[in-house]
């Protein structure tokens, strides 16, 4: 019966390991979903952006960086750049990233502003 | 007299060569479409489904889910494809693994990308008959989703590029577009398109950690959206 309880939960560990390994770090969603658009540095200068029409954000850009408040940053990663009247080049990561990733994000970009 | 049993020795191995081999090719035959696929593609390809769920598991992937290959491909497509592979995805399966800084924007390091095997015609068919018997995720996909209709081109690529931002991360000819994700001037020959359908709708559903956004499209732009990549497929680039 212990053997059998013991297979039981070494079975189902897997289940419970990826339940919490759903939330990930705001620097592997950044290169997973950003850096595409936004570059390896955040510069604004990814692999899609030679014919993109509008040039993404440069994130490590204190001054432009920091006029915008975290409510706005939330607002623009999570319903994408149409929400704050930007480009529908930035698309919406709601569907994507949970509430608080998308928190983690706001702070991640704080970091590489250094703003 | 050595030479002579020699003789009849090699004779003997010669006859039952042949009849092994007369009595294998068959039993081959019959189930290779199953072998090759065993022995050549499962290395890289999954064929029960198993998505990645972590982005761990998104990064190390070594080619696309086949699980679903009767309900998302179309078969004359793979049959051909496997003969002469062309590339779909222009920076592989995971762009960030396949990425270099450039000049001035970041590029496609396409050293790092490999060539796609490449099968005999007998093979392709034999593999992809099996392919096309799988069907999970039958339940994402509404037969008749799609209702054929027409939109032209230059209001397609109107909608695709600045309606709805897609051409960010797609090509819609070669050359032209974004390069994370995988061509769409194929993408109406490739796939079937109540598949395509259900995919724009909700590509989470399909693939929960994609890389593609849901834009939460309208039922109606899904629809012009597939008029569109069918008449971008018969543009033949
Ligand atoms: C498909 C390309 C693309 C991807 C992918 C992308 N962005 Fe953007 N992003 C843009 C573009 C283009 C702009 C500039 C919009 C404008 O100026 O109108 C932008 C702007 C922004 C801005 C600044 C908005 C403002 O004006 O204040 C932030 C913040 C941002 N992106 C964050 C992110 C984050 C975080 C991710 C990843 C989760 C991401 N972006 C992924 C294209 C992209
Ligand atoms: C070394 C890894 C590898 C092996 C082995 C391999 N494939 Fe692939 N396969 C890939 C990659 C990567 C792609 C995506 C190609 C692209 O985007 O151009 C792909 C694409 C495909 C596609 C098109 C699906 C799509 O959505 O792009 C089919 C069908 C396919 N492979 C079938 C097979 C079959 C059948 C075999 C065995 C004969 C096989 N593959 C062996 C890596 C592999
Ligand atoms: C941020 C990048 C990005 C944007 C923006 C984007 N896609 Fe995608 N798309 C992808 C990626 C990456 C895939 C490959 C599937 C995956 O990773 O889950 C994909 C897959 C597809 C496919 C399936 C093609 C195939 O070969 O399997 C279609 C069709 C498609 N996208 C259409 C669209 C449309 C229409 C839009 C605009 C509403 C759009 N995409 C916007 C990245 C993007």
């Amino acid at each position: 019966m212990k053997y059998a309880i013991f297979i039981f939960i070494y079975c189902t560990l897997p289940f419970f390991s990826v339940a919490d390994a759903s939330a990930e770090t705001a620097k592997d969603n950044y290169k997973t979903y950003c850096v595409q658009c936004h570059g390896l540095e955040g510069k604004g200068n990814g692999i899609n952006v030679p014919d993109m029409s509008t040039q993404p954000r440069n994130h490590t850009d204190a001054k432009e960086m920091s006029a915008r408040t975290d409510q706005e940053l939330f607002k623009v990663i999570k319903e994408g750049g149409q929400a704050i009247k930007k480009s529908v080049l930035m698309p919406p990561w709601g569907s994507t990233l949970s509430d608080g990733e998308i928190n983690d994000l706001v702070k991640y970009l704080h970091h590489l502003c250094k703003c | 007299m050595i030479f002579h049993i020699a003789n009849f020795y090699s004779k003997c191995l010669w006859i039952v060569l042949i009849i092994a081999i007369s009595f294998n090719t068959p039993a081959i035959a019959a189930n290779s479409g199953k072998d090759i696929l065993d022995s050549k593609c499962l290395s890289c390809h999954t064929i029960s489904k198993k998505t990645p769920s972590t982005l761990k598991e998104l990064w190390e992937r070594k080619g696309p889910d086949l699980s679903s290959t009767g309900i998302k491909y179309k078969q004359e497509w793979i049959k051909q494809w496997l003969q002469k592979p062309v590339r779909i995805r222009p920076a592989g399966m995971f762009y960030g693994n396949h990425i270099k800084k450039g000049k001035k924007t970041d590029e496609v390091d396409s050293a790092t990308l490999i060539k796609h095997p490449k099968l005999t015609g007998e093979q392709a068919t034999l593999v992809t008959k099996v392919l096309m018997t799988l069907k999970q995720n039958q339940n994402l996909v509404k037969t008749g989703d799609y209702k054929p209709g027409s939109i032209s081109l230059t209001l397609g690529e109107m909608m695709f590029d600045k309606f709805k931002g897609c051409l960010a991360c797609h090509q819609i000819e070669p050359g032209y577009g974004g390069l994370s994700g995988p061509e769409v001037y194929t993408a109406a020959k490739r796939l079937q398109e109540d598949y395509l359908i259900s995919f724009m709708r909700d590509p989470q559903a399909w693939e929960p950690k994609s890389i593609m956004p849901n834009k939460h499209l309208k039922e109606t732009d899904l629809q012009k959206l597939v008029h569109y990549l069918r008449a971008l497929s018969q543009e033949n680039f």
